[in-house]
């Protein structure tokens, strides 16, 4: 039991991971019509950010200490950064240790501008090219966007601690009753979950409850007759595409801290998204994040010792094994709608 | 005995009976027509003859042969080729090679796979391309590039796609829409003159009631989904329930 | 000749002779000279740069005659290495059998791979073949560890039972051959300061890929390319007309698989190991690139696109900014800093940058990539010539197949 629990627990933080880019890559897919391969450059972009603000924060001048020395006998040089200077240690220490956090704010206009720029500039001209074209141009850009970002951030991972109040792991074993030290769960993890099931929440509310969200539902089962009724469904496509930009970005944000940003972290997602949202099935938004959360915790699964011992290897090819079953036998795959993408 | 049987076929999409208890018994040799309003079921039921849509009940025979739950291009071999409504032609390939793929096609079956032939050595089957082509006047266009052809220039290319596999049967879904009346006399001529030489039996969906009596040898009247009248052109013209059909038509 | 039309033959004609004049093509700057780090006519280098032509115009076969876009093509470049090796350890290290078998385990593994993915078409087709050539990596690097040697990879050991060849010598490395000849043997010709290289290895791969090219244009000119460029352009109508276009896939799936694994075959004669990162999704990648922007469609581009990513990847990666500031040494100090910085992050390690861009520019404006782009200017200084525009360069450049 304690067992099945912490794989669950453990296939949660990536199959959120999963479930939040493929969400955004639905949106995408169902709204726009675009098969879009530089949604994982957008979460590694969104990753970035939170390594960004913390450069930012952490900005130092440098000041030369007489009274101590260091280790050649040379005065000691101190760093001492602008924001503990102006707000005081205590204060402006927090702060930088609340780095990834606050970048929730910073990255949220940088990804909407990301993305407005992005469909403006280049998807919009792509509405009515073959979707092998689709692929084609935004694989171009992911590359382009990874490697703009190796110019600047180097090849190799940047850690990005959290919180040090989340640093740790706690005993989830004990809080639900089980026997103590049996499920050992680290808090950011956890927090992750939460900030995703937050986020998807918030996508759902708002495009079930606002009238914005209506049309563009409605957009999504048929553009052309939308279309004929006269309201212009290409700016709301276009904020979709902001939208799902951000999407793709907070969830790359708040994993800086699960796993070190490198610039190729966006890639190696987009693969595995891609067989999450044709799991899910193609333009169901439902079935993404289902998909994503399923596969996230099979794999976690998959991974246990004894499983691993009877079929070695299964742990790294559970995922594609499964999206090939489900694409034979479920050519909608588990939740799409009729017409998506069918000859 | 027609050469095309249908038989009692219903089809439902969701809440609208598309089709409902169609019976059609087209003669081998003639020209059958099916008139009727907007939405009243006829590319429906073509669709059903070529394999794109299976009728829910009912039979669909053709030679004897059945043509339900066989493919597409199952159906094509059996000798039945279709124009469609929109021109559906190879848009990047030359217009002699739109007309000499269907011509291997009758003559290979349905696939062959010898990468080692060439095109230039088939003299035989680009003969008889370019002369279908002459036939529906293309054969200033060959080498053309299919997307560059006018609207009617497309729609005869696919006549000629449809014509250079000496079908047995011919369905041809409102082959002069959108044509000039020149052109629309042109391809009368043109049916009227393959049907005389080569025997092709020919099913026409058409709004324009010139070319429908200009060719029919039978009529029917389809409004929703089922069958009103079959008839010969003469008794269909002052039948009332054709005009109901019509006149309903044009009140809404 | 050679039952090609005359353009045709034209074009194997020229493709030959550049191939078999690479050595001096690829070298033309003096030993001496501060551009010698531009010669690429290096047997490493030109060996890749026939083996990926393989690999992309195998890829063409498929991606640019049916517009079916593979993202695993990868995987079977690395059944074709895998198998390659396997009979250079069980058999002889001549590489003629090694190279059968790359080309036919490849095929059948493709065989089984195309035909469960092409019940699907569009983006489910390619997330397909990305599905399964992530599979046999992460096979290769895990569970199939006995037959791939894991992450290690395998190489030909002086112990292996080789059974068509004498025992070696211990401490001797086996080499790759053919009869006696060894792959790596060159001869060096050394002309004042120019040095060429007639590597025996290149020459050998230069030769299977104009065959290769050779089969290219065969099948692109026959009645099979016809039908795969109608199931490119419209697949119902292909149906409708009488035409069953699953074996024809299957067959330009399974064409394309082979080619890959001739590569892969190849790779291994050259260079006598191998590593699951060779089947790597962005391996795939790769040839998606090199095919699309040398030219999808065309017979030649995937070649010129091979070639192309591979010169950047070994000589325009080496650039680093010492160099670019030798270059740039004469202009005044601030312009050469500045000019420095604007050229660096788009040459040496930053060559992606510049492929990715260029790969973008050719999908959104030449779908004919650059033999699109060549034939534009060709036209345009024709135009030029004549004194006027002409009228059939735009035209020209369209014609798929080219």
């Amino acid at each position: 039991m304690e067992v099945i629990l912490l794989q669950i627990l453990n296939g949660l933080d990536k199959g959120s991971a999963y479930a939040l880019i493929a969400l955004g890559l639905t949106l995408i897919f169902g709204t726009l019509g675009v098969v879009n391969f530089a949604h994982g450059a957008l979460f590694m972009l969104g990753a970035f950010c939170a390594v960004t603000l913390n450069r930012i924060l952490s900005l130092s001048f440098t000041t030369i200490d007489d009274t101590k020395k260091d280790f050649l006998g040379n005065p000691l040089k101190v760093e001492t950064p602008y924001i503990e200077a102006w707000f005081g240690p205590e204060i402006g220490g927090g702060i930088i240790a609340w780095s990834v956090p606050l970048s929730i704010l910073f990255a949220i206009p940088i990804m909407v501008l990301v993305g407005l720029v992005m469909e403006r500039g280049l998807i919009k001209h792509f509405y009515k090219r073959p979707h092998a074209d689709q692929i084609l141009v935004t694989f171009g850009l992911a590359i382009v966007l990874q490697e703009v970002v190796k110019y600047f951030y180097g090849a190799n991972p940047i850690p990005t601690p959290a919180p040090p109040v989340f640093a740790g792991s706690f005993d989830f074993g004990a809080a639900v009753g089980f026997d103590p030290g049996s499920i050992i769960y680290p808090y950011w993890r956890l927090i992750y979950f939460v900030f995703a099931a937050v986020v998807m929440g918030a996508v759902f509310i708002f495009l079930r409850y606002t009238t914005f969200g209506m049309v563009v539902r409605a957009g999504m089962a048929d553009r052309e007759t939308v279309g004929l009724l006269g309201i212009n469904i290409d700016r709301r496509f276009t904020i979709m595409f902001a939208l799902a930009a951000c999407v793709a970005g907070l969830a790359g944000v708040m994993y800086a801290p699960i796993n070190s940003p490198n610039y190729h972290m966006g890639m190696d997602f987009l693969v595995l998204s891609f067989v999450v949202v044709v799991v899910g099935g193609m333009g169901s938004l439902a079935g993404a994040v289902a998909a994503g959360f399923l596969l996230g915790i099979l794999e976690s699964f998959a991974s246990l010792p004894f499983v691993v011992e009877i079929i070695p290897g299964i742990n790294q090819i559970i995922i594609y094994l499964v999206a090939i079953v489900v694409l034979l036998t479920l050519p909608r795959g588990l939740m799409g709608r009729k017409g998506v993408m069918e000859d | 005995m027609g050469i095309l049987e249908v038989q009692n076929v219903n089809k439902r999409f969701g809440g609208l009976q598309a089709l409902n208890n169609v019976n059609l018994d087209v003669v081998e040799g003639s020209v059958h027509a099916i008139i009727g309003p907007n939405g009243a079921g006829k590319s429906t039921l073509l669709n059903c003859f070529v394999g794109r849509l299976v009728p829910d009940t009912g039979s669909v025979m053709f030679n004897g042969q059945s043509l339900l739950g066989i493919k597409p291009h199952e159906i094509n071999q059996t000798g039945v080729s279709r124009v469609f409504q929109t021109p559906e032609i190879f848009t990047d390939l030359t217009v002699i090679e739109n007309v000499m793929i269907p011509a291997f096609a009758k003559r290979d079956g349905a696939y062959k796979l010898n990468p080692f032939k060439r095109v230039q050595d088939e003299a035989e089957i680009r003969d008889h391309a370019e002369h279908t082509l002459e036939d529906v006047g293309l054969a200033d266009k060959l080498d053309m590039t299919a997307s560059e052809m006018s609207r009617g220039d497309k729609r005869r290319l696919e006549m000629a796609m449809c014509l250079v596999q000496d079908p047995k049967l011919l369905l041809l879904d409102e082959p002069t829409a959108g044509m000039a009346r020149a052109d629309t006399n042109r391809t009368i001529d043109l049916l009227k003159h393959i049907g005389e030489s080569r025997g092709i039996t020919k099913v026409v969906i058409e709004h324009d009631m010139h070319v429908v009596f200009s060719l029919a040898d039978k009529i029917s009247v389809l409004a929703q989904g089922t069958v009103l009248v079959e008839d010969v052109p003469e008794n269909i013209k002052g039948h009332p329930k054709v005009r109901e059909a019509y006149l309903g038509e044009a009140q809404v | 000749m050679l039952k090609l039309g005359k353009k045709d033959a034209g074009l194997f004609l020229f493709v030959v002779i550049i191939t078999l004049l690479a050595p001096f093509i690829l070298n033309p700057f003096p030993e001496s000279s501060a551009f010698a780090q531009f010669n690429a006519g290096y047997p490493d280098l030109m060996q890749r740069f026939v083996i990926f032509g393989i690999f992309a115009i195998g890829f063409n076969i498929l991606f640019g005659l049916t517009g079916y876009l593979s993202f695993g093509h990868a995987a079977f470049l690395g059944v074709g290495s895998y198998a390659a090796i396997w009979m250079m350890k069980l058999l002889t290290m001549n590489v003629i059998p090694a190279i059968i078998a790359s080309v036919i385990f490849a095929g059948l593994f493709s065989l089984v791979v195309g035909y469960i993915s092409l019940r699907r078409s569009g983006i489910y087709f390619s997330i397909l073949t990305l599905a399964f050539a992530q599979m046999s990596f992460a096979m290769a690097y895990s569970v199939l560890t006995p037959i791939t040697g894991g992450e290690t990879g395998l190489q030909p050991k002086v112990n292996d039972p080789r059974i068509f060849d004498g025992a070696l010598a211990e401490g001797t490395t086996p080499t790759a051959g053919l009869f006696g000849v060894k792959m790596r043997d060159s001869l060096e010709w050394s002309v004042g300061d120019w040095l060429f290289t007639f590597n025996f290895g290149y020459y050998f791969a230069a030769i299977m890929m104009l065959a290769a090219f050779y089969v290219s244009i065969r099948i692109f000119r026959s009645p099979f390319g016809m039908m795969l460029r109608g199931v490119k352009t419209n697949q119902q109508r292909l149906n409708y007309t009488g035409l069953n276009s699953k074996p024809y896939t299957l067959a330009a799936f399974v064409i394309s698989g082979m080619y890959a694994g001739l590569a892969g075959g190849l790779l291994v004669a050259m260079d006598t190991q191998v590593g699951p990162e060779r089947m790597f999704w962005t391996a795939s990648g790769e040839v998606v690139l090199m095919a699309i922007l040398g030219g999808a469609g065309t017979l030649i581009g995937p070649v010129l696109g091979a070639g192309f990513i591979k010169y950047m990847e070994n000589i325009v990666s080496k650039i680093n900014d010492t160099i670019l500031h030798q270059w740039f040494y004469w202009l005044p100090d601030g312009l050469e800093d500045a000019v420095v910085a604007m050229i660096y992050p788009f040459i040496g390690k930053g060559w992606h940058l510049t492929l990715g861009i260029m790969f973008m520019a050719v999908v959104i404006f030449l779908p004919g990539g650059l033999v699109e782009g060549g034939q534009r200017i060709a036209g345009w200084v024709r135009g030029r010539f004549r004194g006027k525009e002409s009228p059939t360069s735009g035209k020209a450049a369209g014609t798929p197949a080219e």
